[in-house]
């Protein structure tokens, strides 16, 4: 505390640290700066010119994000002028803004409605012209609405910096300057892996998932349909703040009792295939790790990275698990184990993954999954959707009478349920592994050095005295960075699992926007929805994705054992390399020097 | 010796009393025992007034003026200077060495007479491709002397009390910036010059690289020493492909005879430098994102802090100067910070290059020093306005700069007395505006500039500037509103202190300053619908006069077919009607047609 220094904010004195900027220390004494383009996890910017503060003896306001505290600085942070310029700052970002608060995707969840609320903004005094560009919907993901843009380029930067896809920069200049991917590429055709982390960072609309929600109403209520959905962990983990519960809260059977009152016929857990998934994905590293085929085993669950992979890393693609992801092996399931089951024509089953994520939507079209000539998963709505979708059917998610999910492809292990966390298919798949090569159970299955936000994790299992070495990233530029020491060091690990989104699935793209009080991403939400995924997994009696007995039954039934003809033809699939256009990571790194 | 050398020897009474007539005998024995007699002219003259360092001599061409000649220097200076065309420099009278010699070749002339050149000191003296032409004008002696005698504190306090300022506009204290690099402790360090001059108009820094590429070499090189930076690079735009060539040609032959690379002349000193071209955003002079294009960004300024002086190229510690600051710093290394600092005003030092144009008879580049008026340049040098028009003002500093009145003519040019008339130094760009030009119309010209310019990083620039451009071309469109010049005030204002970086925080200023200087003719504008100047196509009115003759060809011109009258009789205008495209007025063969 010696190191102390003194500051005056609004005339009064205050100690605070050294080393952090106004807008840090003013935070901490209670002082909410307004702020935009700000945000935590990413480079300073300094664009949006929203936090502008006076600091006594500067000729100019400055940006209270970038500029650090000093000794003795006196700092103004309401003045009558300064509430003045931020206003006329808002207004000029609202008059070059569509005018459609009411239609728009974000309305009531839009940080500029906010500010602009609270800057009290009543008239508008500069209105001219606007811009006006095509909305570019080619992705089957994430759509680009740059007339919604107000360029304050945490887009921009969360795709480069936390990412490290480098697929969106800025382009041209002054009033024509819009956000693109490179060339004005399609979304489609670019380097876009789809993981939606722009449109989590948006403060605006400008990204947006692409919204199948009518398309899927329209087939709920189609009577010669059989309308099948399946949920990931990490949508019971969010859906509550969806409908204003703090981050945390786990509402799986509320979920699955909305679903079917949304007109489901069947509503089945994508945490019973993350079982499936590890049954197939530990015997194929057993298999590996006993000399057949490439290590380190890299996991394959998250659709984004499998784009990434493809495009970026090509070389490593022998590495990646040929299992597919557990909402591929769901659908697959449904379109043949469960309609031989209910001895129904597959054609006429509706498969609908409910998703937290955006990527899913990308995955779902990939015709490599396609099961018998059919897409094994039909439509992907994420949890922000069916949110909408539950809210918009009157049907009270937080009073429903609590439903389970249906058999037979309901029932999970908590190996399955911990698989929507950084570090959760590891955790699972180490659970299993570990019994199938040394016959013994492993009693100590919670591994804290690999849950949590830790960029890279580390750690090691001994199973028979042989040392596994495993890691596990989570966002793809804390995967590029694992997946360079992996280049550089092919023997360093046997076992790596990667999530395409930080935090893993809980903070994909496809969950509910931050609220009032939180930002988008916040550690502390992540961290809460992943406890809440661990809290379930605790509760349950099965923890491990072999003994949960439906897992047994599928394989006694159906698929006969892991790995097998039935299983490689319906499970696991394969991965091409493709020549992005556009510029790609490598190209933009070397340009950092 | 095929140049015939004049040798003028002062013969007044002080240089007589030190023996010139001895030297005179000297000199035509010494002529005679080589068989040069009648091969040089030498004449006596009258006092030449240099008493004190008489006896003086002075050798043409290239005048060479020797002082404190004795008989016994004679056959040198016959050896060396006459055979072998190789001045004695040790008995050269040295005081006037530098920006004098610019005089001596074209200084007979007023345009030339009421300058100084500093940094332009060597262009059109030297061949700038030519290494052997700057060393003979004590090219790369700097140098030596910094590695030789300085340390690189003594370096950075010479230039600290010599008073340079920034050259490239925002005139931030040079040695202050060379002290805030050279404190901080990193192996790598960069030297950047920025020569990516984006002033429309502007040709200060392209003539400074075409006419004296070595001068910026040099300042860069001491700079880099003075800082501990081993590495130098040129930011040039890609649009001055001359200035680029000799940049190139003068990299390669310094560092061919060791003014550059490893062990700079044995001192155990190295540094290079590259040239790296700019595309040509007017935004890439702003060093934040001229930093930002040289690691291979798009040229977008950042915040500052950290300054490059901190955290600059590839993060690293960077000393970025202008063009024309950094020619500056030979001169001010050999004739010494006291020397250069009696130039200037009180807090600006030295001089400072403009490129006068617009409504002016001498258009060009004009060094002046510091203090010189607007008036002086303008009038005296600039030769004052062509064709008879009135003086209206004088836009200063660039696109972002303000338009002065004509009460601000005798402003003593300074960093600070620019910026109290509500415009600003810039980089030295300097249009004269006469009374037939509209001051909105300049505003909205300027502002259009900066607006497409604009990186688009920050909101008040990227958008206000647009507002700010919309409500002007309403005004200069006859649509202007009551409110109007408020709402540009209010924007303007808060664009200059709410911008990220130096394009945003100026860009309001043409508006701001015709405001504050001509807001009559706003008002006109928007409540009389009239531009004075007659520059405003939509407020032009056009009527018909007494003049007319009734020939009808305004009529048969008029694409509006708003013009009636019967042949011979005086036509009329249907203002209604009239679409002001100005047709019947250049018709007319009669003047019966007034613009008003």
């Amino acid at each position: 505390m010696g190191n102390m220094i003194k500051i005056h904010i609004n005339g009064k004195p205050y100690r605070v640290e050294p080393g952090q900027t106004i807008m840090q220390a003013a935070d901490k004494l209670g002082f909410h700066i307004p702020r935009l383009c700000y945000h935590p996890k990413l480079s300073i910017e300094g664009a949006c010119r929203v936090c502008i503060v006076e600091v006594e003896g500067m000729r100019n306001y400055v940006a209270s994000c970038a500029y650090p505290v000093s000794d003795g600085m006196k700092v103004r942070t309401n003045t009558k002028e300064l509430r003045q310029a931020r206003r006329d700052i808002i207004e000029l970002i609202l008059d070059n803004h569509p005018l459609d608060c009411h239609t728009c995707d974000r309305d009531s969840n839009c940080e500029l409605q906010r500010l602009a609320s609270s800057m009290g903004i009543k008239k508008r005094h500069f209105e001219g012209e606007r811009k006006q560009y095509d909305m570019d919907i080619s992705s089957p993901s994430v759509i680009r609405d740059p007339n919604k843009c107000i360029l304050c380029g945490r887009c921009v930067r969360i795709c480069s910096e936390v990412q490290k896809v480098y697929n969106l920069g800025h382009a041209y200049r002054g009033f024509k300057t819009v956000v693109m991917p490179a060339y004005n590429m399609p979304m489609a055709e670019s380097v876009c892996t789809a993981c939606g982390q722009c449109i989590n960072v948006c403060p605006t609309a400008a990204f947006v998932e692409k919204n199948v929600t009518q398309e899927l109403f329209t087939k709920l209520n189609d009577p010669s349909v059989i309308k099948v959905a399946q949920v990931a962990p990490s949508v019971r983990a969010a859906i509550g703040e969806a409908f204003g519960l703090a981050p945390g809260a786990a509402l799986e059977q509320e979920m699955t009792a909305a679903l079917k009152r949304l007109g489901f016929d069947y509503v089945f857990d994508t945490q019973f295939s993350a079982d499936l998934t590890i049954m197939e994905e530990a015997s194929e590293f057993l298999e590996r790790i006993q000399g057949k085929g490439r290590l380190p085993m890299i996991t394959s669950c998250s659709s984004a990275w499998m784009k990434c992979l493809e495009q970026f890393y090509p070389d490593l693609i022998e590495n990646v698990s040929t299992c597919k992801s557990p909402m591929s092996m769901m659908g697959a399931m449904v379109k043949t184990y469960f309609a031989d089951r209910i001895k129904k024509d597959p054609a006429k089953i509706l498969s609908v993954a409910v998703m937290c994520c955006t990527a899913k939507k990308y995955e779902a079209q990939r015709p490599e999954l396609m099961v018998n000539g059919m897409n094994a998963t039909d439509m992907v709505v994420t949890t922000r959707e069916i949110a909408w979708m539950i809210k918009s059917a009157g049907i009270d998610l937080l009073h429903i009478k609590p439903e389970r999910f249906d058999e037979p492809l309901g029932l999970s292990s908590g190996a399955g349920t911990i698989f929507g966390a950084t570090g959760g298919v590891m955790e699972a798949a180490i659970r299993t592994a570990y019994e199938l090569y040394t016959g013994e159970t492993l009693l100590d299955i919670e591994v804290e050095d690999l849950r949590g936000l830790k960029g890279i994790k580390e750690g090691k299992v001994v199973m028979d005295n042989k040392e596994i070495r495993v890691a596990v990233a989570h966002g793809l530029g804390n995967a590029c960075d694992l997946l360079d020491i992996v280049r550089k060091d092919p023997a360093r690990y046997h076992f790596i699992e990667i999530m395409g989104c930080p935090g893993g699935c809980v903070g994909g793209g496809g969950q509910p926007y931050a609220g009032i009080n939180s930002i988008p991403l916040d550690e502390d939400c992540l961290k809460k929805r992943a406890e809440a995924l661990y809290n379930l997994d605790r509760n349950k009696t099965i923890r491990r994705s072999h003994e949960n007995p439906d897992i047994q039954r599928i394989y006694k039934e159906f698929l006969g054992r892991p790995l097998s003809a039935t299983a490689h033809k319906l499970l696991h699939t394969h991965y091409k390399a493709k020549g992005p256009r556009g510029i790609t990571p490598q190209v933009a790194i070397g340009m950092k020097g | 010796m095929a140049v015939r050398y004049q040798i003028t020897l002062c013969d007044g009474p002080t240089c007589m009393h030190k023996r010139s007539k001895e030297i005179d005998a000297a000199l035509e024995r010494e002529l005679a025992s080589r068989g040069l007699s009648g091969k040089v002219d030498i004449s006596l003259s009258g006092c030449l007034g240099m008493c004190a360092k008489g006896p003086i001599m002075i050798v043409n061409p290239g005048y060479t003026i020797y002082g404190g000649v004795s008989e016994n220097d004679i056959p040198e200076i016959v050896e060396k200077h006459l055979v072998r065309k190789q001045p004695v420099s040790r008995l050269i009278i040295e005081e006037d060495h530098l920006y004098n010699r610019f005089f001596r070749v074209f200084g007979d002339v007023n345009f030339f007479g009421r300058q100084m050149r500093i940094a332009l000191r060597n262009c059109g003296i030297i061949d700038p491709e030519n290494l052997d032409d700057y060393l003979s004008v004590r090219g790369y002696e700097a140098l030596a002397k910094v590695l030789s005698a300085m340390k690189p504190e003594d370096v950075i306090a010479e230039v600290k009390s010599s008073g340079l300022r920034g050259r490239g506009g925002a005139g931030f204290p040079t040695g202050l910036k060379w002290e805030l690099t050279a404190r901080e402790e990193s192996e790598e360090k960069y030297v950047i010059c920025n020569a990516d001059e984006g002033d429309p108009g502007a040709f200060m820094d392209r003539s400074t690289i075409e006419g004296d590429p070595f001068s910026v070499l040099e300042g860069m090189i001491v700079g880099g020493y003075a800082v501990g930076a081993h590495k130098g690079i040129i930011y040039i735009r890609a649009e001055y492909p001359l200035a680029v060539k000799r940049l190139e040609k003068a990299i390669e032959a310094s560092r061919n005879e060791g003014f550059l690379g490893t062990n700079i002349l044995d001192s155990g000193f190295s540094f290079d430098i590259e040239i790296r071209l700019g595309a040509g955003a007017f935004v890439c002079g702003e060093e934040t994102a001229l930093i930002h294009s040289i690691e291979g960004h798009r040229g977008m300024p950042r915040p500052r802090p950290p300054y490059p002086s901190v955290q600059g190229l590839f993060d690293k510690p960077t000393l970025i100067n202008n063009v024309e600051t950094w020619a500056n710093i030979p001169v001010i290394i050999l004739d010494g910070a006291a020397w250069f600092s009696s130039i200037g005003t009180e807090k600006s030092k030295g001089t400072k290059v403009f490129a006068i144009a617009g409504k002016i008879k001498n258009t060009g580049l004009v060094e002046v020093p510091m203090g010189t008026t607007l008036r002086q340049i303008i009038f005296d040098i600039g030769g004052g306005i062509p064709n008879g028009k009135k003086f209206k003002a004088v836009q200063t500093g660039g696109p972002s700069g303000g338009c002065l009145p004509e009460a601000y003519l005798d402003t003593k040019i300074d960093y600070e007395s620019l910026a109290q008339a509500g415009s600003i130094m810039g980089s030295g760009g300097m249009i004269v505006i006469d009374e037939d030009s509209c001051m909105v119309s300049i505003a909205r010209f300027f502002l259009e500039f900066t607006q497409n310019e604009s990186c688009g990083k920050c909101t008040p620039c990227r958008e206000g500037t647009k507002r700010m451009l919309e409500i002007l071309t309403r005004i200069t469109e006859g649509k202007g509103a009551e409110g109007d010049i408020e709402k540009l005030e209010r924007l303007g204002n808060m664009i200059k202190k709410a911008s990220l970086c130096g394009l945003g925080q100026s860009a309001p200023n043409p508006v701001l300053s015709t405001i504050r200087h001509f807001r009559d003719e706003y008002e006109e504008h928007i409540k009389e619908r009239k531009c004075r100047a007659h520059f405003c196509a939509r407020l032009v009115r056009y009527e018909i006069t007494d003049k007319c003759a009734g020939c009808a060809a305004c009529r048969k011109v008029c694409p509006a077919g708003a013009i009636s009258g019967i042949v011979k009789n005086r036509h009329e205008i249907d203002q209604a009607k009239c679409i002001k495209c100005g047709l019947c007025y250049k018709t007319c063969k009669f003047g019966a047609i007034n613009k008003v």
